[in-house]
């Protein structure tokens, strides 16, 4: 455990990163040394990795076919003759559909959060730097959706638009864009203050030139670090989705549906049934820490 | 103060009117006649056409756009499709039961997560603060809809000791304060209240981690102030965020409390949202929603409003 004690590494890496700071080697190359130096961060790194392995290659690793049911096999225990983690109830291999359920899992939760990554800071940086009334419209509008609470927001989208992969993405996205609107349209309006920005103006450079040249480079690590935080809500709100059957359809491998089948079975196989949630969890964990540690990592005032 | 009052309640009010619009624009987001649940697949075309009469749904968008919020403002929130009976009496039943689960599981994880991030905040790099750190990461990792599997494994399927869905030994029909009623409501509750705890663990740890590195902390030690004496001005200052954070919270969980009510069968908003979801019931679904984002709203707004009465410094910002 004690390789999740946040204490130690986080001293190592104050260390590294004021040594970072005297030989001066450019912005980037310190943050990745200080993450590096993060014991807490590299081991969820290394999970996160796993995880991205098992979703690139899951169905070469899955000891048997997830699709294949079998009604005599039903809600096998863990370690049955055959079934390692046992079996669903519809006698499917659970360990082979957890294996090649991360690819989809990973992939709703993941994908809203870059196109949100994408429209809310391509939204959010339009009103900082345009101010005025143009930020004033945008800004009250995304309000609005700020307005609902996040899980409210996306079931109330999923229901009205009905279940699937696309209507589950499309609605997790709707409610990913105003959150990192809010930090872009901050951190691009601090950016516009500065002095290079009036320089660059009093140089003659278009606003377009300066957001690509002197804002976008600002802007976008805090951004995009901010927005690597929402990945862990976002794989729980995607499976959480599909676990009230408004994401993914069956027969589709996928954890949070996984745990809904398996929903009839806690009280004959309780140990079966909740090991989906075992996996969301985990990742989540992951995302999370190394979310953590990228901020830290970023954070150059320490 | 009456400004600051004035000025909170003129920001609120066009989110409100957004917030109704969407509401609103959801049905008409639906694929899908609204009606088509209750019309049979052979109805005729005459009428279907009676239905969208009685439902105002012939009219134009705008006009029934207002006709909708001046109804709703009159508190008729229209007819649930599938049951027939006024949705705001059928939203106003299900809010109950979920604000009673959301108030404790606040409650649970405010005294909680400030303990633990008091502990953190003081105690920072020990231990306490380390534990604390780990727990309160793993708060806001857990999916908290396999956290109620897993305390329904746990406390009743295992065991037996606690009863795991529904409110009360009689179905969700009546509520009584009673160890028989009570009991169903603690597994929920305990579910429910990581989310908070976690969150405000997180906060308090920071406030009081910020308000430690104070130079008016220096000046009460150097004055001779006992350890006790400066948890005190601790407290008065870390107070109005932290409530703040459990008031929004609290919000959080009345729209949020979905996916654990389904899991427990808790007859709440979240319950009548999935029924209302799969029954393609859109007057209960728009109804529904409505009123859980304006509760947010207006929670968000008492508790700006509390936050300036406790701390002036942030009704001049």
């Amino acid at each position: 455990m004690n390789a999740l004690s946040p204490a130690a590494p986080a001293a190592v890496a104050q260390a590294v990163a004021s040594a970072a700071v005297q030989r001066s080697p450019g912005y980037w190359r310190s943050v990745g040394q200080r993450l590096l130096a993060d014991r807490v961060a590299m081991l969820a790194g290394l999970v996160v990795l796993a995880l991205l392995g098992l979703a690139l290659f899951g169905p070469w690793l899955a000891p048997a076919d997830p699709y294949q049911s079998s009604m005599l096999k039903r809600l096998q225990p863990i370690g049955a003759e055959g079934y390692p983690l046992g079996s669903d109830e519809l006698g499917r291999d659970l360990l082979s559909r957890l294996i090649v359920g991360t690819r989809l899992s990973l992939f709703m939760g993941i994908t809203p959060v870059l196109a949100a990554f994408a429209i809310g800071s391509a939204i959010g940086i339009l009103a900082g730097y345009a101010g005025g009334w143009v930020n004033s419209a945008i800004m009250r509008t995304i309000d609005v959706f700020y307005a609902f609470p996040s899980v409210l927001l996306a079931i109330a989208l999923s229901g009205a638009l009905g279940a699937g992969i696309v209507n589950s993405l499309l609605s997790l996205t709707i409610v990913f864009v105003p959150q990192i609107a809010r930090v872009a349209e901050a951190v691009t309006a601090q950016a516009k203050g500065r002095d290079y920005v009036e320089a660059a103006r009093a140089s003659g450079a278009g606003a377009f030139t300066i957001v690509r040249v002197h804002v976008l480079g600002n802007v976008l690590g805090p951004i995009f670090v901010y927005a690597t935080s929402l990945i862990a809500v976002s794989l729980i709100l995607a499976s959480g989705l599909s676990f009230l059957g408004l994401g993914v359809k069956p027969p589709e491998p996928e954890w949070g549906l996984m745990l809904n089948t398996l929903r009839t079975a806690i009280y004959t196989q309780p140990l079966v049934a909740a090991l989906p949630g075992v996996m969301i969890f985990i990742t989540s964990i992951a995302f999370n820490l190394l979310s953590d540690g990228l901020r830290s990592a970023m954070d150059n005032k320490r | 103060m009456l400004s600051t009052l004035l000025r909170r309640v003129a920001y609120a009010l066009p989110i409100m009117a957004g917030v109704a619009l969407v509401c609103f624009a959801l049905v008409h987001l639906a694929p899908g006649d609204p009606l088509v649940s209750i019309l049979p697949p052979d109805a005729s075309a005459e009428l279907a056409a009676q239905m969208r009469t009685l439902y105002g749904f012939d009219r134009p968008l705008p006009e029934q756009f207002v006709a909708w919020v001046w109804r709703a403002l009159h508190g008729d929130l229209g007819t649930s499709i599938a049951t027939g009976r006024p949705v705001a009496s059928e939203v106003l039943n299900a809010v109950g039961n979920t604000l009673r689960l959301a108030v404790l599981a606040t409650a649970i994880g405010f005294v909680l997560g400030s303990v633990f991030g008091f502990v953190a905040g003081y105690f920072q790099g020990s231990w306490p603060d380390r534990l604390a750190s780990l727990l309160s990461v793993l708060g806001v990792s857990v999916p908290h809809y396999w956290l109620g599997m897993v305390m329904v494994i746990l406390f009743s399927a295992l065991t037996g000791w606690l009863p795991a869905t529904g409110a009360g030994p009689d179905g969700s029909g009546s509520w009584a304060w009673d160890w028989q009623h009570g009991q169903y409501m603690l597994l929920p509750a305990l579910t429910m209240s990581v989310i908070p705890m976690g969150i405000i663990a997180r906060t308090v740890r920071a406030l009081v981690a910020e308000i430690l590195a104070q130079e008016f902390i220096v000046g009460l030690r150097a004055k001779g102030l006992t350890d006790g004496g400066v948890f005190r001005h601790v407290v008065k200052n870390a107070a109005p965020t932290a409530l703040a954070v459990m008031g929004l919270q609290l919000g959080y969980l009345l729209g949020g409390s979905i996916l654990i009510e389904t899991v427990f069968s808790w007859p709440g908003t979240g319950f009548l949202l999935n029924s209302a979801i799969f029954q393609r019931d859109l007057p209960l679904l728009q109804g529904t929603i409505l009123v859980l984002a304006m509760f947010f709203v207006v929670l968000n707004l008492l508790v700006d409003i509390v936050q300036s009465l406790l701390d002036p410094r942030i009704a001049r910002g």
